[in-house]
Protein backbone atom coordinates (compact mmCIF):
# COMPACT_ATOMS: atom_id res chain seq x y z
CA UNK A 1 0.00 0.00 0.00
CA UNK A 2 2.21 2.76 1.31
CA UNK A 3 4.76 1.22 -1.98
CA UNK A 4 1.99 1.51 -4.22
CA UNK A 5 1.20 5.36 -3.18
CA UNK A 6 5.09 6.39 -3.42
CA UNK A 7 5.11 4.76 -7.00
CA UNK A 8 1.89 7.02 -7.73
CA UNK A 9 3.39 10.38 -6.34
CA UNK A 10 6.06 9.77 -8.20
CA UNK A 11 5.02 8.89 -11.91
CA UNK A 12 2.06 11.53 -10.88
CA UNK A 13 5.16 14.42 -10.63
CA UNK A 14 6.54 13.06 -12.96
CA UNK A 15 3.66 13.74 -15.60
CA UNK A 16 3.40 17.14 -13.79
CA UNK A 17 6.69 18.18 -13.94
CA UNK A 18 7.84 16.69 -17.68
CA UNK A 19 11.45 15.94 -16.05
CA UNK A 20 12.23 12.00 -15.55
CA UNK A 21 13.50 12.73 -11.93
CA UNK A 22 11.52 15.61 -10.70
CA UNK A 23 13.32 15.22 -7.24
CA UNK A 24 17.20 14.77 -6.59
CA UNK A 25 19.24 14.43 -3.66
CA UNK A 26 22.33 16.68 -3.97
CA UNK A 27 25.29 13.78 -3.44
CA UNK A 28 28.22 16.11 -3.76
CA UNK A 29 29.27 19.27 -2.25
CA UNK A 30 29.76 20.92 -5.61
CA UNK A 31 27.12 23.68 -5.04
CA UNK A 32 28.18 24.56 -1.12
CA UNK A 33 27.07 26.31 0.39
CA UNK A 34 23.66 26.73 -1.55
CA UNK A 35 23.35 23.36 -1.58
CA UNK A 36 24.64 20.82 0.83
CA UNK A 37 24.63 16.58 1.03
CA UNK A 38 21.71 15.31 1.75
CA UNK A 39 19.39 18.54 0.80
CA UNK A 40 16.34 17.95 -2.14
CA UNK A 41 16.17 20.01 -5.04
CA UNK A 42 12.65 19.86 -7.39
CA UNK A 43 13.02 19.60 -10.47
CA UNK A 44 10.91 20.41 -13.64
CA UNK A 45 11.46 20.09 -17.70
CA UNK A 46 9.87 22.26 -20.08
CA UNK A 47 10.22 23.09 -23.75
CA UNK A 48 11.64 26.61 -22.76
CA UNK A 49 15.72 26.35 -24.26
CA UNK A 50 18.11 26.69 -21.14
CA UNK A 51 19.63 29.80 -20.15
CA UNK A 52 22.48 31.19 -18.23
CA UNK A 53 22.51 30.95 -14.59
CA UNK A 54 19.65 28.50 -14.37
CA UNK A 55 21.35 25.15 -12.17
CA UNK A 56 20.54 22.66 -14.42
CA UNK A 57 20.41 18.58 -13.70
CA UNK A 58 21.99 16.50 -16.41
CA UNK A 59 23.36 12.94 -17.49
CA UNK A 60 26.55 12.18 -19.17
CA UNK A 61 26.93 8.94 -21.37
CA UNK A 62 28.50 6.28 -18.99
CA UNK A 63 27.16 7.68 -15.71
CA UNK A 64 24.57 6.53 -14.42
CA UNK A 65 24.01 9.58 -11.72
CA UNK A 66 23.03 12.85 -12.79
CA UNK A 67 25.05 15.91 -11.75
CA UNK A 68 23.51 18.84 -10.82
CA UNK A 69 24.87 22.37 -11.62
CA UNK A 70 24.80 25.95 -12.70
CA UNK A 71 24.79 26.67 -16.36
CA UNK A 72 27.26 29.38 -17.14
CA UNK A 73 27.76 29.23 -21.07
CA UNK A 74 25.12 29.20 -23.67
CA UNK A 75 25.17 29.30 -27.27
CA UNK A 76 22.54 29.05 -29.26
CA UNK A 77 23.05 27.93 -33.17
CA UNK A 78 21.47 29.96 -35.98
CA UNK A 79 19.38 27.55 -38.09
CA UNK A 80 18.39 24.42 -35.86
CA UNK A 81 17.92 26.48 -32.48
CA UNK A 82 20.39 23.96 -30.98
CA UNK A 83 22.45 24.79 -27.93
CA UNK A 84 25.30 24.53 -26.59
CA UNK A 85 25.79 24.48 -22.94
CA UNK A 86 28.63 24.84 -20.21
CA UNK A 87 28.01 23.75 -16.49
CA UNK A 88 30.24 24.42 -13.72
CA UNK A 89 29.53 23.72 -9.92
CA UNK A 90 29.58 26.82 -7.60
CA UNK A 91 32.60 25.57 -5.14
CA UNK A 92 34.39 24.10 -8.09
CA UNK A 93 37.19 25.70 -9.57
CA UNK A 94 37.09 24.83 -12.91
CA UNK A 95 34.64 24.10 -15.34
CA UNK A 96 32.38 21.20 -15.88
CA UNK A 97 34.54 20.24 -19.45
CA UNK A 98 36.72 17.63 -17.36
CA UNK A 99 33.41 15.63 -15.97
CA UNK A 100 32.15 15.38 -19.95
CA UNK A 101 32.72 12.42 -22.01
CA UNK A 102 36.67 12.90 -23.46
CA UNK A 103 36.11 14.89 -26.38
CA UNK A 104 32.79 16.58 -25.25
CA UNK A 105 32.98 20.32 -24.83
CA UNK A 106 29.35 20.93 -24.47
CA UNK A 107 26.60 19.72 -23.47
CA UNK A 108 23.33 19.56 -25.88
CA UNK A 109 19.39 20.02 -25.02
CA UNK A 110 19.06 15.90 -24.58
CA UNK A 111 21.81 15.84 -22.18
CA UNK A 112 19.59 18.10 -19.42
CA UNK A 113 17.01 16.10 -17.35
CA UNK A 114 15.78 18.92 -15.02
CA UNK A 115 15.86 22.16 -14.15
CA UNK A 116 15.44 23.22 -10.23
CA UNK A 117 12.99 25.60 -9.04
CA UNK A 118 12.61 24.85 -5.25
CA UNK A 119 14.93 23.52 -2.48
CA UNK A 120 14.71 21.69 1.09
CA UNK A 121 17.18 21.31 3.19
CA UNK A 122 18.43 17.66 4.81
CA UNK A 123 15.37 15.43 3.75
CA UNK A 124 17.49 13.55 1.42
CA UNK A 125 19.92 12.20 4.03
CA UNK A 126 17.34 9.12 4.45
CA UNK A 127 18.10 8.50 0.66
CA UNK A 128 21.94 8.85 1.34
CA UNK A 129 22.20 6.43 4.63
CA UNK A 130 20.32 3.71 2.26
CA UNK A 131 22.45 4.05 -0.49
CA UNK A 132 25.54 3.61 1.19
CA UNK A 133 25.15 1.91 4.06
CA UNK A 134 22.80 -1.13 2.60
CA UNK A 135 22.82 -2.65 6.19
CA UNK A 136 20.12 -0.02 7.38
CA UNK A 137 17.98 -0.88 4.57
CA UNK A 138 17.67 -4.38 5.35
CA UNK A 139 17.31 -3.59 8.87
CA UNK A 140 14.48 -1.32 7.83
CA UNK A 141 12.66 -4.00 5.46
CA UNK A 142 13.26 -6.94 8.55
CA UNK A 143 11.56 -4.20 11.22
CA UNK A 144 8.55 -3.40 8.51
CA UNK A 145 8.30 -7.16 7.94
CA UNK A 146 8.25 -7.87 11.64
CA UNK A 147 5.70 -5.18 12.54
CA UNK A 148 3.62 -6.19 9.51
CA UNK A 149 3.97 -9.98 10.89
CA UNK A 150 3.13 -9.15 14.65
CA UNK A 151 0.22 -6.70 14.25
CA UNK A 152 -3.19 -7.67 15.11
CA UNK A 153 -5.48 -6.68 12.08
CA UNK B 1 -5.01 0.40 21.02
CA UNK B 2 -3.18 3.86 22.19
CA UNK B 3 0.21 1.84 22.36
CA UNK B 4 3.84 3.81 22.43
CA UNK B 5 4.14 3.03 18.69
CA UNK B 6 1.21 4.37 18.18
CA UNK B 7 1.54 7.47 19.92
CA UNK B 8 5.01 8.13 18.50
CA UNK B 9 3.88 7.86 15.26
CA UNK B 10 1.18 10.10 15.73
CA UNK B 11 3.36 12.68 17.38
CA UNK B 12 5.75 12.44 14.28
CA UNK B 13 3.17 12.44 11.63
CA UNK B 14 2.01 15.53 13.48
CA UNK B 15 5.32 17.33 13.70
CA UNK B 16 6.36 16.64 9.76
CA UNK B 17 3.27 18.01 8.75
CA UNK B 18 3.82 21.14 10.74
CA UNK B 19 7.65 21.61 9.46
CA UNK B 20 6.28 21.06 6.10
CA UNK B 21 3.76 23.51 6.29
CA UNK B 22 6.03 26.49 7.82
CA UNK B 23 8.25 25.37 5.21
CA UNK B 24 5.49 26.25 2.97
CA UNK B 25 4.47 29.30 4.89
CA UNK B 26 8.23 30.66 5.01
CA UNK B 27 8.54 30.11 0.82
CA UNK B 28 5.14 31.86 0.31
CA UNK B 29 6.59 34.98 2.50
CA UNK B 30 9.27 35.63 -0.07
CA UNK B 31 6.19 36.46 -2.54
CA UNK B 32 5.70 39.76 -0.28
CA UNK B 33 9.28 40.82 -0.26
CA UNK B 34 9.72 43.69 -3.40
CA UNK B 35 13.12 44.36 -5.03
CA UNK B 36 14.64 47.33 -5.90
CA UNK B 37 17.67 46.21 -7.24
CA UNK B 38 20.15 48.71 -8.63
CA UNK B 39 23.29 47.90 -10.95
CA UNK B 40 26.24 49.77 -12.74
CA UNK B 41 29.50 48.04 -14.37
CA UNK B 42 32.03 49.58 -16.32
CA UNK B 43 34.47 48.04 -18.14
CA UNK B 44 38.00 49.07 -17.36
CA UNK B 45 40.07 47.86 -19.56
CA UNK B 46 40.31 45.20 -22.86
CA UNK B 47 43.51 44.17 -21.53
CA UNK B 48 43.40 41.29 -24.38
CA UNK B 49 41.68 40.81 -27.65
CA UNK B 50 42.94 37.87 -30.36
CA UNK B 51 41.82 35.27 -32.48
CA UNK B 52 43.06 31.98 -30.87
CA UNK B 53 44.96 29.39 -33.20
CA UNK B 54 41.86 27.33 -32.68
CA UNK B 55 40.05 30.57 -34.90
CA UNK B 56 37.90 31.74 -31.92
CA UNK B 57 37.95 35.19 -30.93
CA UNK B 58 38.95 36.27 -26.98
CA UNK B 59 38.93 38.82 -25.30
CA UNK B 60 40.46 39.57 -21.69
CA UNK B 61 38.61 42.54 -19.71
CA UNK B 62 38.97 44.44 -16.37
CA UNK B 63 35.41 44.99 -15.12
CA UNK B 64 34.08 47.58 -12.29
CA UNK B 65 30.76 46.55 -11.13
CA UNK B 66 28.76 47.98 -8.23
CA UNK B 67 25.53 46.66 -7.26
CA UNK B 68 23.26 47.17 -4.04
CA UNK B 69 21.19 43.70 -4.26
CA UNK B 70 19.99 43.98 -0.37
CA UNK B 71 16.27 44.06 -1.32
CA UNK B 72 16.41 40.52 -2.21
CA UNK B 73 17.15 39.46 0.98
CA UNK B 74 14.44 38.17 3.18
CA UNK B 75 14.27 35.79 6.16
CA UNK B 76 13.92 32.95 4.15
CA UNK B 77 17.05 33.69 2.18
CA UNK B 78 20.36 31.15 2.52
CA UNK B 79 22.50 33.77 -0.06
CA UNK B 80 22.17 35.27 -3.03
CA UNK B 81 24.41 33.78 -6.53
CA UNK B 82 24.95 37.12 -8.42
CA UNK B 83 26.74 36.62 -11.78
CA UNK B 84 27.79 39.04 -14.77
CA UNK B 85 27.24 37.53 -18.22
CA UNK B 86 28.19 39.23 -21.93
CA UNK B 87 24.69 38.67 -24.10
CA UNK B 88 25.25 39.64 -27.61
CA UNK B 89 24.21 38.05 -30.93
CA UNK B 90 26.37 37.12 -33.82
CA UNK B 91 25.34 36.08 -37.48
CA UNK B 92 25.83 32.56 -36.69
CA UNK B 93 24.40 32.32 -33.02
CA UNK B 94 21.24 34.66 -32.60
CA UNK B 95 22.47 34.51 -28.61
CA UNK B 96 25.37 33.83 -26.85
CA UNK B 97 25.41 34.57 -23.19
CA UNK B 98 28.81 33.86 -21.36
CA UNK B 99 28.93 34.19 -18.06
CA UNK B 100 32.38 37.08 -16.89
CA UNK B 101 32.36 37.29 -13.25
CA UNK B 102 30.00 35.79 -10.29
CA UNK B 103 29.90 35.88 -6.66
CA UNK B 104 27.91 34.47 -3.51
CA UNK B 105 26.42 37.17 -1.16
CA UNK B 106 26.19 35.55 2.25
CA UNK B 107 24.22 38.22 3.95
CA UNK B 108 22.93 41.27 3.50
CA UNK B 109 25.39 43.22 4.83
CA UNK B 110 27.58 42.18 1.44
CA UNK B 111 24.91 43.07 -0.80
CA UNK B 112 25.94 46.23 -1.20
CA UNK B 113 29.19 46.25 -2.90
CA UNK B 114 31.62 47.01 -5.91
CA UNK B 115 34.28 45.09 -6.94
CA UNK B 116 37.23 45.44 -9.70
CA UNK B 117 38.39 42.31 -10.88
CA UNK B 118 39.38 40.49 -14.55
CA UNK B 119 37.05 37.81 -16.29
CA UNK B 120 37.23 35.15 -14.15
CA UNK B 121 35.92 32.93 -16.53
CA UNK B 122 37.04 32.69 -20.33
CA UNK B 123 34.99 35.23 -22.91
CA UNK B 124 35.28 32.85 -26.30
CA UNK B 125 33.67 33.30 -28.69
CA UNK B 126 32.37 30.61 -31.12
CA UNK B 127 34.02 31.44 -34.16
CA UNK B 128 35.74 34.62 -35.58
CA UNK B 129 32.62 37.37 -35.00
CA UNK B 130 33.80 40.16 -32.07
CA UNK B 131 35.37 42.83 -34.14
CA UNK B 132 33.33 45.70 -33.49
CA UNK B 133 30.61 43.63 -31.69
CA UNK B 134 28.07 45.46 -29.73
CA UNK B 135 27.40 43.39 -26.56
CA UNK B 136 24.74 43.72 -23.22
CA UNK B 137 26.46 42.90 -19.89
CA UNK B 138 23.46 41.34 -17.48
CA UNK B 139 23.70 41.29 -13.94
CA UNK B 140 21.72 38.11 -12.52
CA UNK B 141 20.92 37.16 -8.88
CA UNK B 142 19.71 33.61 -7.79
CA UNK B 143 18.05 33.95 -4.57
CA UNK B 144 18.92 30.54 -2.82
CA UNK B 145 15.94 29.93 -0.11
CA UNK B 146 16.21 28.35 3.42
CA UNK B 147 13.50 26.08 2.30
CA UNK B 148 11.29 26.77 -1.15
CA UNK B 149 11.06 28.16 -4.22
CA UNK B 150 14.60 29.92 -5.84
CA UNK B 151 13.98 33.03 -7.25
CA UNK B 152 16.04 34.64 -10.32
CA UNK B 153 15.94 37.77 -12.22
CA UNK B 154 18.29 40.08 -13.74
CA UNK B 155 19.18 43.41 -14.88
CA UNK B 156 20.15 44.45 -18.25
CA UNK B 157 23.15 47.24 -19.14
CA UNK B 158 22.82 47.76 -22.40
CA UNK B 159 25.51 49.36 -24.61
CA UNK B 160 29.20 48.07 -24.72
CA UNK B 161 30.91 47.66 -27.70
CA UNK B 162 34.52 45.95 -28.65
CA UNK B 163 36.92 47.56 -30.39
CA UNK B 164 37.27 46.65 -34.24
CA UNK B 165 40.77 45.71 -34.06
CA UNK B 166 42.54 42.81 -32.54
CA UNK B 167 45.24 44.16 -29.65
Amino acid sequence: MVVTVALMIWKGLMCITGSEAPIVVVLSGSMEPGFKRGDILFMHLSKDPIRVGEIVSFKIEGRAIPIVHRVIKVHEHQNTGELDVLTKGDNNYADDTVLYTRGQKWLKQHHITGRAFGFLPYVGWGTILITENPIIKYILIGAMGLLVITSKG
Amino acid sequence: MHSFGYRANALLTFSLTILALMCVIASVSDNFNTITPTASVKVLNINRFTKKSNGDDEVGVTLDISANLQSLFTWNTKQVFVFLAAEYSTPKNPLNQVSLWDGIIPAKEDAHFSIKTKNKYKFVDQGSNLRGRDFNLTLHWHVMPKTGKMFADKLVLPGFRLPEFYR
